[in-house]
């Protein structure tokens, strides 16, 4: 449907409602790319107060990729929660702001909402709100999640250990794993990108994390970040598998760029959920995400990126995830030129994740050719602490040598939770207090011996 | 007046240090990974933060840093072969970050350039070898001579005919199908400088497509990563290029078809071989 604004004496036309969302969005290199960004400036700010005035309902009668064309769209509409979405229905984009930002949507409120939203409507309302927007009403959001230990509680901040090696060498893993945890890193998961899909090669990995998570029985659960097709048959073969890993985005004809597909995912889900390895919860999915990605597919159909990535958490939300992550500076200066760029991306990414739903991370990152440094990744990193960010990426130093990118390094993840008083999840909070690593006041013991435990990592 | 200051800002931590050293860092020898950094609180210390800091701009400055063509182009006469230099569609580094399908095309004069010396070279050949700033001139230039003088005899051994060898500005990896396709070559090899890593500013990737022709998929190329001095040796990556090229050959195809599936069960071991976190 066309929508119009008048606007200083000037009409303003919008071929259909991705059209407008596409101009609302704040300028990103990749709407650019895909040549669905607003003209100039004022272009913008006016597509921004048309988009105001659109009903939410009119997300549910409108859809921006045909329903009969993709099965995320049919996911989307088919799980609407129209109950759910009663105390909202009535209100505009811009009406839905002010809601969102006022008292009465509390944590209980929102949780309930969740179900009732689709990601065009979250995605549009991010569209008019700024980062202080985007982080209060994500801070009032609460998702948990658990498997062998309980995330997203308010009040605590998870890491991800990533022991990447650019040959998996198993001594190398080993090297960067004992270094995190020794920073009290690794209660989201331990999670490796390996050198390789073959299934054997994963195979050996997911036995050498069982062991070691057995061993100092951690806690906390792992994944190698692989095919979902792959981690299938590592389960039939036997292989110790916690969670089940895939990329995804927000429309078939992206996901299919992937090699998979909705029955794909529930494939993966299935096989993990029947090995029933979860001891407080059977949360067994990890995806990956990512704006852009679409476009980078070939299967954006017109629509702006922060709305497929949006989307993309609708199929999340369909497999009850552990973690969610988008990996936001990953994809480099085409979709994210900047670091104010990336900044706000992974505010919206959060905000979106949150209100739908879906337990948000991120991968705080950035390759060498965008226009980005440390002092970018601390502003998201901080803003995004303080937004109630499940879950952050914990590697040695910033530095992966495996896939050449920078994200947030141990130290890091101390310095957030230290200043914005967070903990670990809880069990592994206890748990790094039983093996002397940290003491109750969450400062790091370990000085110039490893704790009694770990002292055998270093006889030689 | 003068001062000389050492680099290294914090030499040793001793007993007044407010650095916490980690009794972990010899294993430092097992990974490139920058673990054992020590800390100050539970924050990086200042040696570390500046050797991250140090290394960045390297990796900055390897992407931003002009392919230095004059230099390539001797380069490539001295080892008796024609160099041609083109530009892609991409007119500089900002506009070739911020749009992949420019640098993917050829110039308009890089065009004419082509069609002038196919004018007058008719003869078609099996292989045209295409150098590419990419993300990193720092990895051409670096790695370069070792690794033609590598590669080229080996080309020859096989009785392949060369093409004469382009190189690019602004060049990103599929920019090697129009030029194969206008030089009539039967495969194309181009040589780029990868995404630049903090620990790997240097860093050369070879992509290797049997009938280059624009439009080709990325899925239809096969690709040697991560040569360096430090990284995979000229000496293998050659290796697994003229294997790769001999499989082509046989099989009229490149890419994940032809994908090195090699690694078999009996040299993989059960997860628990050099896990120091296990009792040994």
């Amino acid at each position: 449907m066309e929508r119009i604004i008048d606007m200083g004496g000037q009409r303003y036309r919008y071929r259909n409602l991705g059209a407008l969302m596409a101009q609302a969005t704040p300028l990103r290199s990749g709407d650019e790319l895909a040549g669905v960004a607003a003209q100039n400036a004022e272009a913008r700010a006016i597509a921004q107060w048309a988009l105001a005035d659109v009903p939410l309902a009119d997300f549910l009668n409108e859809a921006l990729i045909p329903y009969e064309d993709d099965e995320v769209t049919r996911l989307i509409m088919d799980r609407h929660d129209r109950n759910a979405f009663a105390p909202v229905a009535h209100m505009t984009v811009g009406d839905f702001r002010n809601w969102l930002l006022s008292h009465q949507a509390d944590t209980a409120t929102l949780q309930a909402l969740a179900p009732g939203l689709t990601p065009e409507m979250v995605a549009a309302v991010s569209k008019i709100m700024r980062l202080q927007d985007l982080i209060l009403v994500a801070s009032k959001c609460e998702v948990v999640t658990r498997f062998r230990n309980t995330i997203g509680l308010k009040g605590h901040l998870s890491t991800r250990l990533q022991p990447n090696h650019p040959t998996d060498n198993p001594t190398g893993i080993a090297a960067s794993i004992l270094d995190g945890l020794m920073y009290g890193n690794g209660d989201a998961v331990i999670g490796i990108n390996p050198a390789t899909d073959n299934t054997s090669a994963v195979t050996t990995l997911l036995k050498m994390l069982d062991e070691v998570i057995q061993h100092y029985e951690i806690p906390t659960q792992s994944c190698i970040l692989t095919h979902v097709t792959t981690a299938i048959e590592a389960i039939q073969r036997g292989a110790p598998t916690d969670l089940v890993f895939q990329s995804i985005a927000g429309t078939q004809a992206a996901n299919e760029g992937f090699g998979i597909n909705l029955a794909l995912l529930k494939e993966g889900h299935d096989a993990a959920q029947s090995l029933q390895r979860g001891t407080v919860g059977q949360n067994v999915m990890y995806f990956e995400t990512g704006q852009g990605s679409a476009l980078s597919a070939n299967g954006h159909h017109g629509i702006d990126q922060q709305t497929l990535e949006a989307r993309a958490y609708a199929v999340a939300r369909e497999f009850s995830p552990l973690l969610v992550n988008t990996v936001v500076g990953f994809i480099g200066p085409e979709y994210l030129f900047d670091g104010k760029q990336i900044i706000r991306a992974g505010l919206e990414d959060h905000f979106c994740g949150k209100l739908l739903g879906v337990p948000m991370g991120c991968d705080i990152c950035y390759t060498n050719h965008a226009e980005a440094d440390q002092d970018d990744m601390d502003m998201l990193l901080t803003l995004l602490g303080t937004a109630g960010c499940n879950f952050i990426m914990g590697i040695p130093g910033s530095d992966d040598i495996m896939l050449n990118y920078q994200t947030t390094s141990f130290h890091d993840a101390l310095y957030v939770r230290d200043v914005l008083q967070r903990s670990p999840a809880p069990e592994f909070q206890q748990w790094l207090e039983a093996m002397s690593i940290m003491d109750p006041q969450q400062r790091l013991l370990v000085g110039q011996q490893l704790p009694a435990a770990f002292q055998q990592a270093l006889s030689p | 007046m003068t001062k000389h200051i050492t680099a290294q800002p914090s030499a040793k931590a001793d007993h007044a240090s407010p650095v916490t050293p980690n009794p972990w860092s010899r294993l430092k020898h097992y990974t490139d990974a920058r673990i054992g950094l020590g800390r100050a609180g539970h924050s990086l210390p200042t040696e570390a933060h500046l050797t991250f800091q140090l290394d960045h701009a390297r990796a900055r400055d390897a992407v931003h840093q002009p392919l230095d063509i004059e230099a390539l182009s001797t380069l490539i006469n001295e080892r008796q072969h024609r160099a041609i230099p083109l530009h892609s569609a991409a007119r500089d580094r900002a506009e070739y970050l911020k749009r992949p399908d420019l640098g993917r095309r050829l110039s308009d004069e890089a065009i004419q350039h082509l069609d002038q010396y196919r004018d007058t070279h008719r003869e078609d050949c099996d292989i045209a070898l295409i150098i590419a700033d990419g993300l990193s001139a720092r990895a051409i230039h670096d790695n370069i001579a070792p690794m033609l003088d590598t590669l080229l005899p080996r080309i020859s051994e096989q009785g392949w005919k060369l093409g004469p060898i382009t190189v690019v500005e602004q060049g990103r990896v599929a920019i090697g199908d129009p030029i194969g396709e206008k030089l009539k070559a039967r495969m194309s090899i181009i040589m780029i400088g990868e995404r630049p890593g903090l620990s790997s500013p240097d860093s050369l990737g070879i992509y290797f497509t049997w009938a280059p022709h624009s439009g080709r998929r990325d899925s239809e190329r096969n690709c040697i990563s991560n040569i360096r001095p430090a990284g995979q040796s000229y000496a293998a990556a050659t290796d697994l290029l003229i294997y790769l090229m001999l499989e082509a050959e046989r099989r009229q195809l490149s890419g994940v078809q032809l994908k090195d599936d090699s690694i078999v069960d009996s040299q993989l071991g059960d997860g628990r071989q050099g896990n120091l976190l296990l009792p040994h």
